[in-house]
C-alpha cells in the first residue's frame, strides 16, 4: 500500500507525519504547480470549485509516482465537499487509475464507520499506536501553525524583505520533517530562536487585516496566490480566522477551549445568520463580527468561485461592514492566475483601509 | 517657465497615458497613445511627446506609475512611486473635483467604481469576469458597424427610439445587435441601445449593491462617449460630470502622488525613450513552482526582476525600488 493525500497548507505535513508514523509507505503529492492545476482543471467538472480541481491534480501527480491509495476528507451538510471523495474516485477510475480511496469523515452518529476506515490504514497496529501517531501529528501541525501565525504578524515589520519567508522555508524543512518529539522540540526551539532574533521595525504600527472565508482558500498559499505574504509585503499584519490545527481542535478532538471558541463565533453570528449553511459560511460571519468588535482595520473574505456557503456569507457581510464601519472586500479566486488583478485590488484595499485609519484619527498608517 | 515638473504614467492594457504637471498641479502636457500590445514602445513614444511639449531644460522632480503595466513602467523610467489605479483615480478626482462622491471609471479592459466620503475612499469595486462593459468592446462594435469610435456617442444621441440590447455579455450583446440590424433598426437606435446596455451591465455587475451618491464623476477613455454619458445620467437620475482631463485621470493622480518627492528622484531621464529594453523570461528550477522569472534589462543591464513567487529575485527590487 502506497498512500497519498491532498495538499492543504500545513495539513500536508501533519498527514505525512501521521502516515509515516503508522509505518506506511507514503507518496506525498508533488508541490502544487501550474501542471497540477492544469491536470485538475482538465479532468474535473467545469463548474466545480477550485479545491476539487487541485485535489484531482494532486492525486494524479501522486499516482504517477506510484501511489495506490488516497486518503481524502469527507464532510456533511450543504457544502458539495461531502461528495467530493466519491466523485474523485470515479474520475480517477475513468482515467484507468486503480486506486483505493479511504474517506475520513466526521463521525455522524455511530463512530464505527470512521474507525473501520482508519483501521484500513493501521493494519496490525494497536489502537494505542494509532492514537499516539495522531497526537504527534497534531503537535507537529500546531507547531507549524504557530510559526505561520507569528510570521503573518511579523512580515509587515521585517527590516530585510524576505527574512520571514526564509524562516518559513526553514520551518517546513525542520518542524515539518520531524518524526519524534525530540526532533520536533529541537526544531521548534531553533525556529523560535530565529523568530526572536528577527530584525524588525519596532516603531511601526501596521494596519491589521483579518482573513475569513473558505478554509482551503484561506490555508493553501499556492491556491490563494500567497495572499498572506502579499499583504505582509504591503505592510499589513495578517490575522487568519482559522488554521489547520484550529480546525482539528474544533471538529475532531474533544477540546473544551476550541469548543468555547466555536460557541462564541456562533453567538457573534446570530444577529446575521442563525444556522449552519454548510462549509464555513457561519464561521465567516461570526469571525468577521469578532474581528470587527476587536477593532480590526479591514476584513478580506476569500472564496473559490461557485462556493455556496461563502456566497451566503458574502451577502451578509455588507451589513456587518455598515454596522461596525469596517471595510470588507471579497476575493473570488479560480484557476486563472490573474495575479496583477489580485495585487491591484489588495493594494487599493490597503490604501483605503490606511486612509480611513488616518481619517478616523487613529494615527499614521505605516504601509510600506 | 515652470521651475520643475512631475510626471505621471498610466500604462493600461489598451492605452498608455503620460501627464506632466508643475509644482502647483497644473497640467503642462499630456499624451494618450494606444498600447497596442507593446507597452515599452508606447511609453517611449508618449515620453517623447511629453519631452517635446515641455520647455527644454526643465528638471523632472518626481515620477510615478500606475496601471496594469506599472511595475514594468517603473523599472523602465525609474519611478519614485508605484500605485494601483484605484488610489490613482481617487487622488486625481479629489484634487480636481473635491466634492465628488462617486467615480465611474471605464477604461479599455476594465471598469471600476470608487465611492468617496470626506475625501477618503470608502469602497471600491472592479469588474471581475466580464469585459462587456468596457472600451475594447465598444471599439470592436464601432469597427464592425463602420463608425469611427469618436463618432459613436454623437450617433447614439440621434436615436429616436433606442432598441433593447442584452448587456450581460459581449457575445449576447453582439448577436442581439446583429439581429436588430438585420430586422432594419436604424444604426443610431442600435448604438443608443448599446450605450444603455453597457450602462445596465456596469450598474448591475460593477456597482452592484453600492449606493451611488452624487456628484458623480465619469472618467476613463469611454467618458468621451456622450451616448454613454447620457445613458448614465438617465439611469442614475443624477448629473454626471466629465472632468477636463477625463482620459488621463489615472496618470494625473500618480503625478500628484509624485509631488512630495521633491529633489531626489530616481528618474532615468528622457534618454530612456531611445533605450534598448529587453524582457527575458526564464524558468527557474529552484523548486516545484517552476516560476517564469522575468528579467528586465535596459541597454544590456538587468534593472529588475519579477514573476518569482518566492521573491528570490524580486526581493532585490524591493531594496532598490520603493513603492
Amino acid at each position: 500500500m502506497r498512500v497519498t493525500f491532498p495538499h492543504m497548507g500545513t495539513m500536508s505535513f501533519a498527514m505525512q507525519a501521521l502516515l509515516e508514523n503508522l509505518r506506511l509507505q507514503v507518496v506525498p503529492p508533488p508541490p502544487i504547480t501550474n501542471r497540477t492545476l492544469m491536470l485538475g482543471a482538465k479532468y474535473s467538472p467545469e463548474c466545480v470549485c477550485l479545491p476539487f480541481k487541485v485535489n484531482i491534480g494532486n492525486f494524479i501527480e501522486a499516482i504517477e509516482l506510484g501511489a495506490d491509495t488516497v486518503v481524502m476528507g469527507g464532510g456533511i451538510g450543504p457544502c458539495r465537499f461531502g461528495y467530493y471523495a466519491e466523485l474523485q474516485q470515479e474520475i480517477l477510475q475513468d482515467l484507468g487509475m486503480r486506486v483505493n480511496m479511504i474517506v475520513l469523515e466526521p463521525p455522524q452518529g455511530a463512530n464505527g464507520g470512521l474507525w473501520s476506515r482508519i483501521s484500513k490504514l493501521s493494519v496490525g497496529q494497536s489502537l494505542w499506536h494509532v492514537a499516539a501517531a495522531s497526537y504527534f501529528a497534531w503537535h507537529l501541525c500546531k507547531g507549524l501553525d504557530g510559526v505561520l501565525q507569528s510570521l503573518d504578524l511579523l512580515r509587515a515589520r521585517e527590516t530585510v524583505p524576505g527574512s520571514c519567508d526564509r524562516i518559513w522555508n526553514a520551518a517546513q524543512k525542520s518542524i515539518g520533517q520531524a518524526r519524534t518529539y525530540r526532533a520536533l522540540r529541537r526544531a521548534e526551539k531553533e525556529i523560535r530562536h530565529e523568530i526572536a532574533t528577527l530584525s524588525l521595525h519596532l516603531h511601526k504600527r501596521p494596519l491589521r487585516i483579518g482573513l475569513v472565508g473558505e478554509i482551503y482558500m484561506l490555508l493553501e498559499p499556492k491556491v490563494n496566490l500567497h495572499l498572506a505574504e502579499r499583504l505582509g509585503y504591503l505592510g499589513v499584519e495578517v490575522h487568519r480566522s482559522m488554521s489547520v490545527s484550529d480546525w482539528v481542535a474544533r471538529h475532531l478532538v474533544p477540546n473544551p477551549r476550541a469548543r468555547m471558541h466555536t460557541r462564541k463565533v456562533h453567538e457573534a453570528a446570530k444577529p446575521y445568520l442563525r444556522g449552519f449553511v454548510g462549509g464555513h459560511g457561519l464561521e465567516t460571519i461570526g469571525e468577521s463580527v469578532l474581528f470587527a468588535e476587536g477593532g480590526i482595520d479591514g476584513i478580506i473574505q476569500v472564496l473559490p468561485l461557485t462556493c455556496m456557503p461563502e456566497i451566503v456569507a458574502q451577502s451578509l457581510l455588507p451589513s456587518i461592514s455598515q454596522r461596525y464601519g469596517v471595510p470588507i472586500i471579497t476575493l473570488v479566486l479560480d484557476e486563472h492566475a490573474g495575479e496583477a488583478g489580485l495585487q491591484t485590488r489588495l493594494e487599493a484595499f490597503v490604501d483605503m483601509v490606511g486612509a480611513r485609519r488616518v481619517h478616523r484619527g487613529g494615527g499614521v498608517s505605516c504601509a510600506k | 517657465m515652470p521651475s520643475k515638473v512631475f510626471l505621471g504614467l498610466d500604462v493600461g492594457s489598451v492605452s498608455t497615458k503620460v501627464v506632466a504637471i508643475d509644482a502647483l498641479g497644473q497640467v503642462l502636457a499630456s499624451s494618450y497613445l494606444p498600447t497596442q500590445g507593446q507597452p515599452i514602445a508606447a511609453i517611449q513614444s508618449a515620453l517623447r511627446e511629453i519631452a517635446r511639449a515641455l520647455p527644454p531644460g526643465v528638471p523632472v522632480a518626481g515620477v510615478a506609475t500606475t496601471g496594469s503595466g506599472r511595475v514594468m513602467a517603473s523599472a523602465l523610467v525609474g519611478a519614485d512611486v508605484v500605485k494601483n489605479e484605484i488610489t490613482a483615480h481617487a487622488t486625481a478626482t479629489l484634487r480636481v473635483l473635491p466634492s465628488v462622491r462617486t467615480i465611474i471609471e471605464i477604461g479599455g479592459q476594465d471598469s471600476k467604481i470608487i465611492l468617496l466620503n470626506h475625501g477618503v475612499v470608502t469602497d471600491f469595486a472592479m469588474n471581475t469576469v466580464c469585459a462587456a462593459g468596457t472600451g475594447s468592446f465598444l471599439d470592436r462594435q464601432a469597427h464592425r458597424l463602420g463608425v469611427p469610435i469618436t463618432a459613436l456617442g454623437e450617433l447614439a444621441l440621434q436615436a429616436t427610439s433606442p432598441t433593447r440590447i442584452a448587456g450581460r455579455c459581449a457575445v449576447f450583446a453582439e448577436s442581439d445587435m446583429i439581429h436588430k440590424q438585420q430586422t432594419g433598426h436604424s444604426l443610431s437606435d442600435i448604438v443608443a441601445g448599446l450605450c444603455e446596455a453597457l450602462v445596465r451591465n456596469y450598474l448591475s455587475n460593477v456597482a452592484k449593491g453600492k449606493t451611488i451618491v452624487g456628484p458623480v464623476s465619469f472618467q476613463g477613455g469611454v467618458a468621451a462617449n456622450v451616448g454613454i454619458l447620457r445613458a448614465f445620467e438617465s439611469a442614475l437620475a443624477l448629473p454626471v460630470i466629465v472632468p477636463e482631463h477625463y482620459d488621463v485621470m489615472g496618470a494625473l493622480g500618480v503625478a500628484y502622488l509624485a509631488q512630495p518627492i521633491a529633489g531626489q528622484t530616481r528618474f532615468r531621464g528622457f534618454g530612456v525613450v531611445a533605450a534598448n529594453c529587453q524582457v527575458k523570461g526564464e524558468d527557474c528550477d529552484g523548486c516545484g513552482n517552476r516560476c517564469e522569472v522575468v528579467g528586465f534589462s535596459i541597454n544590456g543591464r538587468v534593472q529588475a526582476y519579477w514573476g518569482d513567487r518566492c521573491g528570490k529575485y524580486s526581493h532585490e527590487n524591493y531594496l532598490s525600488v520603493g513603492t
